[in-house]
């Protein structure tokens, strides 16, 4: 029994496909664009691929993120909490509070031992304290998203960004750029802020051990030392291959689960 | 003869204006602030200098304002630009009680009394929704130019609603309105009146008296001060010149010290008050 889990995020659009064990077998990406359904397919016949499964034997599939609606093709519909709540506990079993932190938004929740989401908070208004905050710091100084994670490593002391506003961050950068600081103390400011708006976040949802930090921004390992510091807490991070899938992961062990229900009935 | 200068040095452009002793414009200018601030500065006032014909020496005092009114390394003295709006708009416009400034970064609500003293203000601190930025990011969204876009919005008769608050977020909204084959008339229709809705609740917490003065960058835009006017259901008041009233503003303060017998000779750098 094969299912298939399509998260469908606002920059990136993920698949992964498990088995009857719920053994992860294949993941895909793809980047989300403004064609999601196409994304979608991508996706998910990119993990198909690497699980060497084809698509008749797929069994069930849910759809979650933000264009979970646009996934025809789905057998079932479950929120990003829901998912994420899923697929960490997939990873870490002992998850009780944890943080997703997207390329649009920022959410905190608190899981009980059966995987229910007990209380969450979100932060969707607004691009500061997500990975758009991060990604327009970048573009600022010059750099892509995907060369933070080295620059930071250089970075000896951070610079203080208040992370109010992405728009406002920019004349900040300016400011300290002229000001004769490093790049990488900028952007290494920038992960600061961004972790303090999330542990607030944390805390409106009385967050309690184990913490499990999912979301494509925690593939920056700088953020999640930031993260242990903060806390004064070990925290639970997803392999970093994976660490993009877990609402992927969660929607396909929610889509077993389902079908074992259904067949039971 | 003795002119004064006021240097508007804004987070997107800086603007300066030269007067001559009987306060009218001879020299001004516009451009963009980049990311030195301190070289924008200069470069303003040399252009408008040399608008005007008018050499450094015959600049008695000059005055900057803006959110980089302390890089003006030159000026004698700084006002904030909520004064030099508020002073602008009430010399072009005696009869201004209110006045929006929308710039690139920040939109501002005053209220003025006549003679252009400050009653009371408010603006966007926290976050840059509803100010020009949002428009630029409309835009670029739809790789437009900041200067097209206004014209493109009157055509539009079917506003789509944009839901978005963040300026960041806005692009993406403005893709998917498209991706849904709404006409681009009418999402930049909507874009403009989220902006004007956001502004209009900044001046409804001041207070909104007429007659209303319609000042910044964003003045250049028709659809802005139409969709204004048809929200708020009265004329504002703008001119060629809406663009550069902080300047303006800051030149008349330069121009009153004259008048009062200071001299750049006699003040340090550094002084707040006017």
């Amino acid at each position: 029994m094969i299912t298939a889990g399509i998260d469908l995020g606002s920059s990136y659009t993920k698949a992964a496909v498990v088995d009857g064990e719920g053994t992860l077998l294949g993941i895909g990406m793809r980047p989300t664009g403004f064609r999601l359904e196409a994304a979608a397919e991508e996706a998910l016949a990119a993990a198909l691929e690497q699980a060497g499964v084809s698509r008749a034997d797929l069994a069930y599939i849910a759809a979650t993120g933000n264009g979970r609606a646009m996934v025809s093709s789905r057998d079932l519909q479950v929120t990003d909490l829901t998912s994420q709540s899923w697929g960490s506990r997939y990873f870490f079993p002992g998850t009780r509070t944890v943080l997703d932190v997207g390329g649009h938004t920022m959410k905190a929740m608190r899981v009980d031992g059966r995987g229910a989401v007990r209380s969450f908070r979100l932060n969707d208004k607004c691009a500061a304290g997500t990975g758009a905050f991060l990604e327009k710091t970048a573009r600022y100084l010059g750099y892509r998203l995907e060369e933070i994670g080295n620059l930071v490593e250089n970075s000896k002391e951070a610079v203080a960004i208040s992370g109010v506003c992405a728009v406002f961050a920019e004349s900040e950068v300016i400011n300290h750029v002229s000001q004769g600081r490093e790049p990488a103390d900028i952007m290494h400011g920038a992960m600061r802020s961004l972790i303090q708006r999330s542990v607030q976040l944390m805390k409106r949802v009385q967050m309690e051990p184990e913490f499990t930090l999912v979301g494509g921004i925690m593939r920056f390992p700088t953020m999640v030392r930031v993260m242990r510091e903060h806390l004064g807490e070990a925290v639970n991070v997803t392999p970093e291959s994976l660490v993009q899938f877990t609402g992927a992961i969660g929607a396909a062990v929610l889509a077993r689960r389902r079908l074992e229900k259904l067949e039971a009935a | 003869m003795r002119y004064a200068g006021g240097v508007d040095v804004g987070s997107t452009q800086t603007k300066a204006v030269i007067l001559d002793p009987s306060s009218k414009i001879v020299g001004r200018s516009l451009i963009d602030t980049g990311a030195n601030v301190v070289q924008a500065a200069e470069r303003a006032y040399g252009l408008a200098l040399e608008e005007g014909g008018i050499e450094v020496g015959d600049i008695g005092f000059v005055i900057g304002t803006g959110y980089g009114r302390y890089r003006v390394e030159f000026g004698q003295a700084q006002v904030t630009e909520i004064c030099c709006h508020a002073r602008g708009a009430a010399r072009m416009y005696p009869s201004t009680r209110t006045v929006l400034d929308m710039g690139g970064q920040d939109t501002k609500a005053i209220r003025i009394e006549s003679g252009g003293d400050v009653l009371d203000f408010c603006m966007n601190d926290k976050c840059a929704a509803g100010t020009g930025r949002f428009l630029q990011s409309a835009a670029a969204a739809l790789d437009l130019d900041l200067g097209e876009i206004g014209s493109i919005a009157l055509a539009g008769t079917r506003p789509v609603k944009i839901s978005t608050t963040c300026t960041v977020f806005a692009e993406s909204e403005v893709l998917s309105w498209l991706a849904r084959d709404k006409r681009i008339e009418d999402i930049l229709a909507g874009v403009h009146r989220s902006i004007a809705s956001r502004s209009i609740a900044l001046l409804r917490r001041v207070g909104i008296e007429e007659e209303i003065t319609f000042t910044g960058g964003v003045t250049r835009n028709e659809a802005m001060v139409a969709v204004l006017e048809e929200m708020i259901g009265a004329t504002l008041n703008v001119s060629p010149e809406s663009h550069y009233m902080g300047a303006l503003g800051a030149a008349l303060f330069a121009l009153e010290r004259l008048e009062g017998g200071v001299t750049a000779a006699a003040v340090g750098a550094g002084e707040e008050k006017p």
